[in-house]
């Protein structure tokens, strides 16, 4: 076995070997559940798909992505194992990795589980399945990162609840940055081209597009780029900062 | 940071490896005037240690001397800020993976994930070293009779008693059988019974490996090690048999020797300092 999906294998257990797993599952269903009925309005759009879902989605792993990914490094360093972690005859990277996609992966269980609501549109019309499978591409690429910026932040602190909070806030800006709320702020005292930059970052943007129904090469692009510099960072923070 | 895991050593580094074992004579440890600075703190200041094969080597000295630092450079946890590790031969900061694969850590408090069971985490650690998937149940087996771990295997190790968590630190670090071990103060909070058991484990391994350990208790060294290192304010200061560490005190001492000797060398190296 590879040593990062040795990684990825213990770390995906942890999740399940406290009350993180189900708590986190039932939050993130019950959640998603009342944002597509009640705020969305699921049912009485009369619409058979599940954008009324999908809006939502974001808006959800905000704050649920966060709490899967403030425990990767931050309680390694609190524990100690982060000395025998980084001493194993193991690259750096692949611990980085196999952490990030255990907290990926168990993400993508959850949305998995909402399967049933997919399910019961599609016996009650007839949606268009590519967009719900690239809305569901779409949530996938969302959670992944937020949790790749989660890992990072969580690599910098031994502090659970610190990485929690900067993380929601972090995420809060990459998420919004094409929106008026972040860019009116940089417009003042930025040129127009890097305010033009900040906003092609946004996450909302390339989540909507797929939402559409619209899977862009430019779209996997930044959602991929995004996840494997934020990789990169992680890697380099661990051996920065593993004895701090 | 980058680079492969060493499952199978390619050709080139078989020949070095070969070639650095016939030079020096199983020469497993050589650190070479290493140093550490932290921000503002100067906590090592050329520690230089050669270990063989066969020797067990007590490092000694007060708190906050550079015992953990030094054994966090020796495991590459902490890059030095000059100086050089080489283990068994491997450069730790050329070719880490190779180097870091010679040898065992066990870090001071004995770490170890609190929610898994002893086995899984030493299933963990054994296929984190690359050991053979078939070959995993029967070192945990060997290793868990070793350190009187049998009973608790499938106990989660956050209910452990200290004495237990100590000897799955201990476990977790020979498993994979290295040439050379490594281990912060490996019987710190153990009992009496307990402390004996881990030196007999030590003295049965120390006739072929190469085993640094670091302890206050200086009845240790003369239990366990072949020699003694003493570090004081980031220096060593002895480095000798237990026997010629007792013979500094003057005969006129007569009870506590190396109490009275541990005392002269370490307040002598922090008046230096100061």
């Amino acid at each position: 076995m590879s040593p990062w999906r040795v990684i990825l294998r213990r770390e995906f257990r942890a999740y399940f070997a406290t009350p993180l797993a189900a708590v986190f599952l039932v939050v993130f269903l019950f959640m998603a559940g009342v944002f597509s009925f009640s705020m969305g309005g699921l049912f009485e759009r009369g619409q058979a798909d599940l954008r009324s879902f999908f809006q939502f989605i974001p808006w959800l792993f905000l704050f649920l992505a966060p709490a899967l990914s403030m425990r990767l490094w931050a309680e390694e360093r609190r524990l100690g194992t982060i000395e025998i972690l980084t001493t194993l005859p193991i690259p750096l990277w692949h611990a980085v990795v196999g952490k990030f996609l255990a907290a990926w992966i168990f993400s993508m269980v959850a949305l998995a589980l909402t399967a049933p609501l997919w399910f019961t549109v599609s016996w009650l019309g007839d949606p268009d399945q590519g967009v719900i499978v690239a809305g569901y591409i779409g949530s996938a690429m969302v959670a992944g990162i937020f949790l790749a910026i989660g890992g990072f932040v969580s690599a910098l602190t031994k502090n659970q609840v610190i990485a929690f909070v900067v993380t929601i806030v972090a995420c809060f800006l990459v998420l919004l940055s094409g929106f008026p709320l972040v860019l009116n702020f940089f417009r003042g005292w930025m040129s127009t081209g890097a305010v033009d930059a900040i906003a092609s970052v946004s996450v909302l943007t390339h989540f909507n597009s797929l939402m559409r129904g619209v899977v862009e090469l430019r779209d996997v692009i930044y959602f991929a780029s995004g996840i494997c510099a934020l990789m990169v960072a992680t890697t380099f923070v661990v051996d920065w900062r593993k004895s701090a | 940071m980058w680079g492969t895991a060493p499952r199978n050593l390619p050709k080139s580094r078989f020949v070095t490896y070969i070639s650095n074992r016939v030079r020096q004579m199983r020469e497993l440890i050589s650190a070479k005037n290493l140093h550490k600075s932290f921000a503002e703190l100067h906590a090592v200041k050329g520690v230089s240690l050669q270990v063989n094969a066969g020797e067990v080597v007590g490092f000694l000295g007060p708190n906050g001397a550079g015992k953990t630092t030094t054994m966090r450079m020796l495991t590459g946890f902490l890059d030095p800020s000059a100086g050089s590790v080489s283990l068994d031969g491997f450069s730790l900061a050329d070719d880490p993976l190779a180097a870091q694969n010679t040898f065992g850590y066990l870090p001071e408090g004995a770490p170890a994930y609190p929610e898994m069971t002893v086995r899984e985490y030493l299933q963990f650690i054994a296929r984190a070293r690359g050991i053979a998937r078939r070959e995993i149940a029967g070192k945990i087996a060997d290793v868990a009779g070793r350190v009187h771990l049998r009973g608790v295997l499938d106990q989660v190790i956050e209910t452990l008693s200290k004495g237990f968590k100590r000897r799955v630190g201990i476990a977790q670090a020979i498993i994979h059988d290295p040439p050379i071990l490594i281990m912060d103060e490996p019987t710190d909070g153990l009992d009496p019974n307990q402390k004996h058991e881990v030196r007999e484990l030590i003295r049965t391994m120390g006739s072929t490996k190469a085993i640094v350990l670091s302890t206050h208790i200086l009845e240790e060294v003369e239990a366990v090690c072949t020699r003694a290192v003493v570090i004081a304010a980031g220096r060593v200061v002895f480095d000798g048999t237990p026997e010629e560490f007792e013979l500094i005190a003057p005969a006129s001492v007569t009870r506590n020797r190396m109490d009275y000797v541990f005392r002269q060398l370490t307040a002598t190296a922090a008046e230096v300092a100061q």
